[in-house]
Formats: C-alpha cells, structure tokens, sequence
C-alpha cells in the first residue's frame, strides 16, 4: 500500500578506508562499491526505522491506528531484547492493539517481515501490516566487510485495497549454510570469505528466483524491472545475467554503489528506488538474501496509484543526493569505534 | 548481581512528548502547551483542553554549542542546544543536528527521531525528537 526510505545523509568513501589500511587502489573498482552510508552519532536502527516507517505512513497518508501488526527486520537491532517494533509503533501513532516481533535473518530479514505481514493481511487476521528492513550494519576495522557494511532502511505498509502494487507471487529457498554469522555478544561478524559467493548467494538467489519463475510460469522477459540484493556492485549483475535479465532490468534498483550493502534495507530500498520510477502496470521481479542462508523471491505488479501517492515522500534518488563526506577518523567517530 | 539504576520509569513516562511532541492545546483561548498542562492559565474554569500533537516545525531564538559535556553526553561533542519557538507558540530546548556555526537565529528547523541518551553500555536508551534545519 505504501512504501518509505530513510538513509543517513553521511557517506564514506571506499577509496577512503582503503587509505587507512593500505588495501590498494583497486577495491572500490573489485568490489563495484564507490561509497557507503555512515549512521550520524546518534541514529541506530531503531532511528532509520522510525524515518522510513513514518515516511510510509506520510506517502499514503494513512491512519496509523489501522496497523495491526509491526515487524521489523535487522541484524542490528539496538536491544538484544527489547523489540524495535515497539519503539516504532509508538514513534508512528499507531494505537497500542498491534502484534510485534522483531525479525533477524543477516540481510534477508526485512523480506522476510514483509512476508509475515502478507500472510496476516492475505488472512483477513489484520486490516494492515508494517514491515521494516533496517540495519546500522557493522564491519570490524580492516576486514573485507567494512567496505560495504552501511545503514539505511525501508518500511512497506502491507494491505489488500487502494495497492500501489500489487505481490502476485512469493518463493523461498532456506538451507542450513555458515557463509555469515555473528555470535551472541560479540561486535562484529565473520564470515567465510569467498565463500559468501557460490554457495551462499548465487545458490540462494537463484533458486528462490528460479522457483518462482517456475511456480508462475513466467520468465524474464515477462518482467520490466528486477531487484536482488545487493552485498556489493558485483554479485547482482552476475546473478542476474545468469537468470537471463538485463542490465537495464536491474539499473534503476542498483543503488549499492551509491549507499553500501544496507544489510536488511538493501533489497527493500532497492526495490524503493524501482517503484521510485515505475509506471502503472508494470513487473518488478525481487530476490532478497540473508546469510545462513536463504532467499525470498517476489513477482510484484505496479497498479494506477503509484503515480498518486509516490512524491508525497523522498525518493531514494533524494536521500543519495544529500551525501556529506566523512573521513575514517570522523567515520570512527560516528560508528562508535572508538573505545575510551 | 548489582541492579544498575535505571531512569526507565522517567524517561517512560514522556514517551509522548519525547517521541512525538504531544502538548495541549486550549479550545476556548487557542493557546498551545508544551510541556502539556491540565489547566489553561488564561481562561481556568472555562478552559477546554485538548491533547494536541505538534507538527515539530519551527523556529531557531537562540542557541549554543557544546564541547564540554556531562558523562551521558560527551561522545556526542560538539553539538548544538537550541530554544526553539515551535510554529503553535510554545519555546523547548532542543538539540539541532548541523555542523557547529551553521546553526542561526531565525533558522527554520524540523523534527527528527534520534537517540537522546543511553545509561550506558547496560542501561536503556532514550529515544526522542531533535531537529535538523530546513534546508532551501
């Protein structure tokens, strides 16, 4: 029904952080990641949550006592208990008669919210739901992740009248597959370096979005958009070029270059800058990933409404022009890596 | 184990006004409270009080910067603490999110939803509204 964004307006850049650790000139060009999103001091997930959720809600301009359920997804929620959906509902104006949990599955989580909030609306149980991907992700210093782990974060308000767009079709694909983990209490992840790729996302995007092509019987071409997620530059044209899009398909939801992996937002904000720019009638074909490991995949119709109700909130083009540049010392600063 | 001492029941009990600047607002007068009050001074046994949420826009009177903070503030230095005349009427003290020396008297701002505070690494966090200047 309706959809916000919300990114932090500071940016490092990739050649920058390559500086402070000598990795050489060419890691922004690798990896196909120019700059990255940098929470400001005092903005965590909860934060970017709140400014996607409301944005949301101001798109289309909806009562947001009709919200029966809040869950938000991230791999950095600010308590390890303490739901971040309880902040946000009552940051929004929701009333106090909604269900929430939060959700954690590494970068898929925000699609996976999604999919709990269709369930619920596809049921008749709830008139509305709230869905929130949303990350301040974090990457230990000098470590391959600290290039792309950035912040940001979208909020899709799920119904079944007055659609912008309309999920025709879900799949998913989950296996039990260690490319990405954090353990309790513990700052930063780990993972298994190239073995992140293969394996874990090119196995898991595929076959999600492979079975749903194949559960629709539709294919590429049937698509005018598509939208995967997004780690780094490199990984979605890859993947997309092996399912058979284009790269004009996937050019308008590509935003990793501009803001970093955006963990539990990059998918959803991905999809936000397609719907940013897609006409009435038109497909949007969508495949998150979550380490660990699994994929949700999407086929999305855009209805008349879009074109109602899509300036009533910034786009995600607006939120990547307003970039203030930092340096790793500022950056540090800002990311709380500073230790006293 | 020692129980940490919280301020979760003060900081809980303004949850309305930190979140989302609920105030009041006088039906018989139109005059507007922030902090809400029960009572409008200007009209007592006639008043007709109503809660009223605030846009959050407003109006820079006067501001200061700070680098030498209390122990819950100091790895946020510097910031700016503003009073900001909100468009209903009623002056708070805020922070302003810019740059030091790119806040100005007469600025024109808006709400945001950031972290006021936390009771450290164990305590909880106080979530609430700043404001960041309107910019054009």
């Amino acid at each position: 029904m309706s959809y916000g964004v919300y990114i932090p307006k500071y940016r490092i850049r990739v050649d920058e952080i390559a500086r402070v650790w000598a990795h050489g000139e060419d890691v922004s060009e690798g990896l196909k990641v120019f700059e990255k999103a940098v929470p400001d001091v005092d903005e965590d997930s909860a934060t970017i949550a709140v400014e996607a959720a409301r944005a949301a809600v101001l798109r289309s301009n909806l009562d947001p006592r009709r919200i029966g359920a809040i869950y938000v997804g991230s791999e950095s929620h600010p308590y390890a208990v303490k739901p971040t959906g309880t902040i946000v509902g009552e940051a929004i104006g929701t009333s106090s008669k909604f269900t929430a949990a939060d959700f954690e599955f590494a970068c898929k989580a925000g699609t996976a919210a999604v999919q709990a909030c269709l369930g619920l609306v596809a049921s008749n149980l709830i008139d509305l739901g709230l869905a929130i991907g949303t990350d301040v992700s974090q990457g230990a210093p000098g470590d391959a992740l600290e290039y792309t782990a950035a912040a940001g974060g979208a909020a899709y308000i799920i119904g079944s009248k007055d659609l912008i767009a309309e999920i025709e079709a879900i799949f998913s694909f989950t296996t039990d597959t260690p490319d990405f983990w954090r353990r309790e209490g513990m700052p930063y992840p780990e993972h298994g370096g190239r073995f992140t790729g293969e394996p874990a996302y090119y196995k898991h995007v595929a076959s999600a979005a492979l079975g749903l092509m194949e559960k629709m019987g539709s294919s590429p071409e049937d698509y005018d958009f598509a939208v995967f997620h997004q780690p780094n530059g490199k990984f979605p044209p890859r993947v997309a070029r092996k399912l058979g899009f284009t790269a004009e398909q996937i050019a308008p939801g590509l935003v990793v270059p501009w803001i970093g992996n955006t963990y539990s937002g990059a998918t959803l904000i991905g999809l936000a800058a397609t719907l940013d720019q897609a006409l009435p009638g038109q497909r949007i074909f969508v495949t998150s990933f979550g380490s660990g490991a699994g994929s949700d995949a999407f086929s999305i119709e855009v209805t008349d409404r879009i074109d109602e109700i899509r300036q009533n909130a910034p786009l995600v083009r607006d939120f990547i022009a307003g970039a203030k540049y930092l340096d790793y010392a500022m950056y540090a600063k800002h990311k709380g890596k500073l230790r006293l | 184990m020692m129980t940490m001492k919280t301020r979760a029941p003060r900081f809980w009990r303004c949850i309305p006004q930190r979140y989302n600047l609920i105030g009041t607002h006088c039906a018989a007068c139109d005059e507007y409270y922030f902090p809400p009050r029960n009572i409008c001074p200007n009209c007592r046994r006639d008043a007709r009080i109503e809660e009223y949420k605030f846009k959050g826009t407003g109006t820079v009177i006067t501001h200061t910067t700070i680098y030498s903070a209390t122990e819950d503030f100091e790895r946020q230095t510097p910031y700016n603490l503003a009073i900001i005349e909100l468009d209903e009427g009623p002056r708070l003290t805020g922070q302003v999110v810019a740059p030091p020396g790119e806040v100005k008297i007469g600025m024109h701002v808006r709400p945001v939803f950031r972290i006021l505070g936390k009771e450290g690494e164990r305590g909880i966090i106080y979530y609430g509204t700043k404001f960041i200047p309107v910019e054009g």
